[in-house]
């Protein structure tokens, strides 16, 4: 049947359009239970369970399907998570364009009126219909709306319809449901002190007024990990002025969450304020001290220096909520039977939520997962609803979920679709595979990686050739060969962007026959790869680069500290080991030449941890030590991805994809500049050149490791590299490297952004086709901002992984003492390294229960007087480390100062030497 | 592209359509008495109107006439009331003249014009309403106009469009699909030979594509021609009858 739809539209012009429309109803759309003959096979797409196996409810008895309205769905969607709870949701959608539930606008009718008949339409068609089909099961569809109106009409024209509520509650077997409710009803808050907190967001027409006007600016609010008190708020737009402003006080945030789109106004200059260095946690128990926040808010407002002040303003409502699920922990209430909790988050930056739950007993000490629901006015805290268990606090595999999910890493297994893109096992290489592919299985190749490695993604060779130079090849796996654009596997990689490396765990960004199997360029198998040859004089420069698709045999995988001994051992000859001198001698070469260009050699602690086998407990950390290899290997990637980045800029000059290292502002290098001027040393920032130049020589004879850390502060002053797109962009120098252009080529295992540049360079030699996507620079620009914010989580996630390791060696190892040196001096702590372990920490001089020292701070300098001990940063201090888990949400290394002694605030150093359990320990891993 | 989506997950087009569906065709021959041949097609909301006269002698400058074969002479218009702003179309514009020179040569391909040389056969189509397709509703209407002329054809030419949307080819596509800006074909083919007498792209579209949206198209021509052909032994059967056979 056809129906047809006039409107009349208004043009942008001022114009008025009619527009007419036709619409085709089918008579073709199944009911999607199987096993209907009325409706046959003409049902596509996922299908209702056979037999309802839903809990028994008390309401209705009958087995039935469930038939949500969208508002329900829109809100309970996290309620959903449980399987089969919600059986008809995707058929219920797809009903009104069918011909036996088509419902017209009626004249008066606005749009939302119209849906929710053609809802009630659909439920009673169905309730009808499954009456024909199965007499004897007496099928029953059960419309679920908060709605009264809607429920009223329903239950008029005979169809079973009940609120979310209702329906939650008669669901016997299952109690624990209705806390996972969203609580939309205003009725919870009640109870809530009336007195009103917070100021009224503004309507969000009169929020794009004022943004039109330029009174009211509109940006994204970042809570402060530190203090959650203070904000800032980071503005959309390119105005060079006001960047970046900052809100302080409970008031003034006024309920934004981390991550929201708000509307603020700026302060007159007269109100603005610095950024407190205070640490402040919200660890008030009462909820309603407001007068005690006051207090804290004059806390923050210190005097200060008239440059210091920076734009101010407050939140006046909110453009977009960002809210997530969040994971955290339940701060159980102090009084009995009490239904209402505090939950806190784990994330620092969001604020603590309360939720309503019967369970708290059983949950307490556990991660959970919390939803908010949203912050009425007169509360302290945002309302909520529990939505998942994760397990207990402290398990590894609980911390290990929970550090995934706050990273918002995704990491579940990958989908049947997914997998179904796999090539099928056993795998060989075909004539067709041998297409535009050169056959390099003579070459003797080599691998070197870390001990343990299973995704080997790179190999080299090095062979002379007869006119006396050398040819030197690195050959990458063909990924890209494997996952095809557009489909499901691609899609997959796409979105998780990286591999993350976890301390005892891997997240694969491709499923594991590719990582570890069929991409890996393991020894003595064929395996197709993507190489880059060159032709060097023995000067290492090149005379000639190629890149051809081609089928490698690698005839050895070794291990950085095997290819090391093979270089050094003078017995050696075989042509694997002539290979590796080979790439060794012209890895110096590149090398010199590219220090000498001005690239920086930075620094930072890595540690590894070495893991029981069978616990996988860490028993002992280890800084990660290089050799010359690790440096070989690291050569000829680089000059590889520099050869591939010149190759496809110059084939696809607007949408290659490249990665760049902006030059840090000088600013950011204040701190350092200051830092070596405490110890009489001069570092150049200008250019990355004298500030390399300056790095190499600041050395102090009787300090040994002051390079080292001038050298960790100097990478801490520098931008994030980011991957983007050449046409979208003008600067694609890489600071870091010193490299004019740059890109990622050689882990398309690990790396999404290498597969593009596989298929780009592909392209640009012939050897594959092109797809409409990979010319489409508007696209390559999206592929890359979820790639930068992937890395930068994967980072996260990993640097979390090893706190939370470090925490368990500590937990297990007791209290020790270790020298540290001071990183940072804050207003009331200073941030200290400990170099054994790699591990950083702040030493707190406020405690709660003892009395405050006297605390001068030198922001010029800078310094922190204690008392009358002057800590300066790099000074060498003692630390006694131990393990505090009087916060069971955050166990954390807690770090107290023993050398200098300050009277009142430093520990005595007697008996916390060694925990005398030690020696033992000792012994008893040696047995094992 | 604009946030409409054109092709839902479950595989359902902005109207109802599946992929590879036509839009609803209503047709009718011999409109208009005065004329050799006429017809008047709707393709969904596309609606022409086709009028053949000829073949006769040729008009204006004998010089034009062609010693072997007839002149085919065809020129379209739209109506001011075609679309949804009423917009006032001179004849002759370049749009105009682009569609006639199109169905110029789709007709000089199907038409036995060698039969009839130094004469004249004029095609006028004419737009009434236009929701997407305009080319290929008219080269259908002016097919049957010169059926219903008794001009003698090679075959029938059936014209079709076919769009590609997110890795699916789509059949005659509307006009909200036409400006959602994708690439997008059009077809005329000879169904009995499978031979095709114009063919014409706009927008870029990868050559691995390319014969998936061609063979759409085919397909959809093919289902054209299944429908016209109803339509002429219905409108014969019907003459037939008048005429007391």
């Amino acid at each position: 049947m056809l129906k047809s739809k006039t409107f009349l539209k208004k043009t942008r012009a001022g114009g008025v359009m009619k527009i007419v429309r036709e619409h085709y109803l089918r008579d073709d759309i199944g009911c999607g239970a199987p096993g209907c003959a009325a409706c046959g096979g003409a049902h596509e797409g996922p299908a209702l369970e056979p037999q309802p196996q839903d809990p028994a409810s008390s309401l209705c008895p009958r087995p039935h399907y469930l038939l949500p309205d969208t508002n329900v769905l829109l809100h309970q969607i996290v309620s959903a998570w449980r399987p089969g709870t919600w059986a008809s949701v995707a058929s219920s959608l797809r009903l009104p364009g069918s011909l036996e539930t088509y419902v017209e606008q009626e004249q008066g009718e606005n749009a939302n009126d119209r849906n929710d008949r053609a809802i009630r339409v659909a439920a009673k068609w169905y309730n009808e219909h499954l009456k024909n089909v199965s007499a004897e099961n007496q099928l029953q569809v059960i419309f679920i709306t908060n709605d009264r109106k809607n429920k009223e009409k329903a239950v008029e024209e005979g169809i079973p319809a009940f609120t979310c509520e209702e329906y939650v509650k008669s669901l016997t077997a299952n109690p624990e449901l209705i806390d996972r409710l969203a609580c939309l009803s205003d009725e919870g808050n009640e109870i809530e002190s009336g007195k009103v907190i917070f100021t009224e967001h503004l309507p969000l027409s009169k929020l794009q007024q004022g943004i039109k006007s330029g009174t009211y600016l509109q940006g994204t609010f970042r809570a402060s990990r530190e203090n959650y008190l203070e904000a800032t708020v980071w503005i959309h737009g390119d105005s060079e002025e006001n960047k970046e402003i900052i809100i302080q006080g409970l008031k003034h945030l006024n309920r934004a969450i981390h991550e929201d789109i708000v509307a603020v106004e700026l302060f007159p200059k007269s109100q603005w304020v610095a950024p407190s260095s205070v640490v402040l946690h919200d660890e008030g128990l009462n909820e309603d001290d407001v007068e005690k926040e006051e207090e804290k808010e004059q806390m923050l407002k210190t005097a200060v220096s008239e440059k210091m002040l920076k734009p101010t303003g407050r939140v006046v409502g909110i453009i977009k909520r960002n809210w997530r699920p969040y994971c955290g922990m339940l701060s159980k209430s102090g009084i009995k039977e009490s239904r209402r909790h505090l939950f806190t988050p784990a994330d620092k930056r969001i604020p603590r939520i309360r939720i309503e739950t019967r369970q708290a007993s059983t949950l307490e000490g556990r991660r959970i997962i919390v939803a908010i629901d949203g912050w009425p006015r007169n509360s302290r805290y945002p309302n909520g609803h529990f939505v998942k268990n994760l397990g207990d606090v402290g398990e590894k595999e609980t911390e290990t979920e929970v550090l995934l999910l706050e990273h918002d890493v995704p990491h579940q297994p990958f989908s049947q679709a997914v997998l179904s893109f796999l090539p099928k096992m056993p795998w060989s290489i075909t004539e067709r595979d041998m297409k535009n592919r050169e056959d390099l299985r003579h070459l003797c190749v080599c691998s070197v990686d870390p001990p343990g490695c299973t995704d080997i993604d790179d190999a080299l060779h090095c062979r002379e050739l007869e006119n006396g130079n050398l040819e030197v090849g690195v050959h990458i796996a063909d990924v890209s060969h494997f996952i095809r654009p557009g489909n499901a596997l691609d899609q997959e990689s796409a979105r998780r962007g990286t591999t993350v490396y976890l301390c005892e765990k891997r997240i694969d960004m491709v499923p594991e026959l590719l990582s570890s199997n069929l991409c890996s360029l393991r020894s003595n198998v064929d395996r197709l790869a993507f190489s880059c040859i060159w032709e060097m004089n023995h000067n290492a420069e090149i005379l000639n680069t190629r890149f051809t698709k081609s089928v490698i045999n690698s005839k050895a995988s070794l291990t950085y500290a095997e290819a090391q001994m093979r270089i050094d051992s003078a017995a050696m000859n075989d042509d694997i080991t002539t290979s590796l001198r080979g790439l060794n001698k012209l890895a110096k070469i590149l090398k010199k030449r590219r220090i000498e260009k001005g690239a920086l050699t930075l620094s930072s602690p890595e540690v590894r941890f070495h893991m029981d086998s069978e616990t996988h407990d860490p028993i002992d950390l280890q800084t990660k030590e290089l050799r010359e290899t690790n440096s070989m290997v690291e050569e000829f990637m680089l000059l590889a991805n520099i050869s591939v980045a010149k190759k496809i800029h110059e084939e696809f000059s607007e949408h290659a994809l490249l990665r760049k290292h902006p030059a840090p502002p000088p600013s950011n290098y204040e701190i350092l500049v200051k830092a070596a001027k405490s110890k009489n040393l001069e570092i150049k920032t200008d250019t990355a050149k004298s500030l390399a130049d300056s790095l190499d020589r600041a050395e102090s004879p009787t300090f040994p490791y002051l390079n080292t850390l001038l050298r960790i502060l100097a990478t801490r002053c520098m931008m994030q590299a980011v991957y983007f797109c050449s046409g979208m962009d003008n600067d694609f120098h890489h600071y870091g490297l010193a490299s004019p252009i740059y890109t990622h080529f050689t882990s398309p295992i690990r790396r999404y952004a290498d597969i593009i540049v596989h298929r780009l360079l592909a392209v640009a030699i012939g050897a594959d086709c092109t797809y409409p996507e990979l010319t489409d620079k508007h696209k390559l620009a999206d592929i890359c901002k979820n790639l930068n914010f992937r890395h930068k989580m994967a980072q996260y996630a990993q640097r979390a992984s090893v706190a939370f390791h470090t925490q368990l060696f500590f937990k297990s190892k007791g209290i020790v003492s270790e020298e540290a040196y001071i990183l940072f001096v804050r207003k009331n702590a200073i941030v200290v390294l400990i170099p054994k372990y790699g591990l950083e920490g702040t030493v707190f001089f406020e405690e709660k229960d003892k009395p405050k020292p006297r605390l001068v701070y030198d922001d010029e300098i800078p310094s922190l007087k204690v008392e009358d001990t002057v800590f300066h940063i790099f000074d060498k201090v003692k630390v006694k480390i131990m393990l505090d888990s009087s916060n069971l949400q955050h166990q954390k290394i807690r770090m107290s100062l023993v050398e200098p002694q300050i009277p009142g605030i430093s520990i005595s150093t007697d008996n916390s030497n060694m925990d005398p359990k030690e020696p033992e320990r000792k012994k008893m891993k040696l047995k094992k | 592209m604009a946030g409409l989506e054109l092709l839902s997950d479950q595989g359902y087009r902005v109207d109802g359509r599946r992929a590879g569906e036509l839009r609803k065709i209503q047709a009718r021959m011999g409109v208009f008495a005065q004329a050799d041949g006429s017809a008047y097609i709707e393709q969904g909301n596309t609606k022409a109107l086709a009028v053949v006269y000829g073949p006769h002698e040729i008009r204006g400058s004998r010089a034009r006439a062609l010693p072997d074969r007839a002149l085919v002479n065809c020129q379209y218009s739209s109506a001011t009331f075609s679309t949804g702003e009423r917009k006032r179309r001179p004849h002759g514009d370049r749009k105009s003249c682009e569609m006639g020179l199109q169905l110029r040569q789709t007709f000089e391909a199907a038409i036995l014009t060698k039969l009839h040389p130094r004469s004249q056969i004029d095609i006028y189509v004419q737009v009434l309403q236009a929701d997407g397709g305009t080319y290929a509703a008219c080269v259908n209407a002016a097919t049957l106009a010169v059926l219903d002329a008794g001009i003698p054809m090679r075959d029938f030419v059936c014209a079709c469009s076919a769009g590609f949307v997110d890795g699916t080819a789509l059949a005659d596509l509307s006009h909200v699909e036409e400006a959602a800006g994708g690439p997008q074909l059009a077809l005329a083919l000879l169904p009995a030979a499978g031979q095709i007498a114009l063919l014409e792209m706009d927008a870029r579209l990868h050559e691995d594509h390319l014969e998936r949206v061609l063979e759409a198209a085919a397909q959809a021509a093919r289902d054209v021609h299944t429908l016209l052909d109803h339509v002429v032994r219905q409108h014969v059967r019907e003459a037939s009858i008048l005429l007391g056979d």
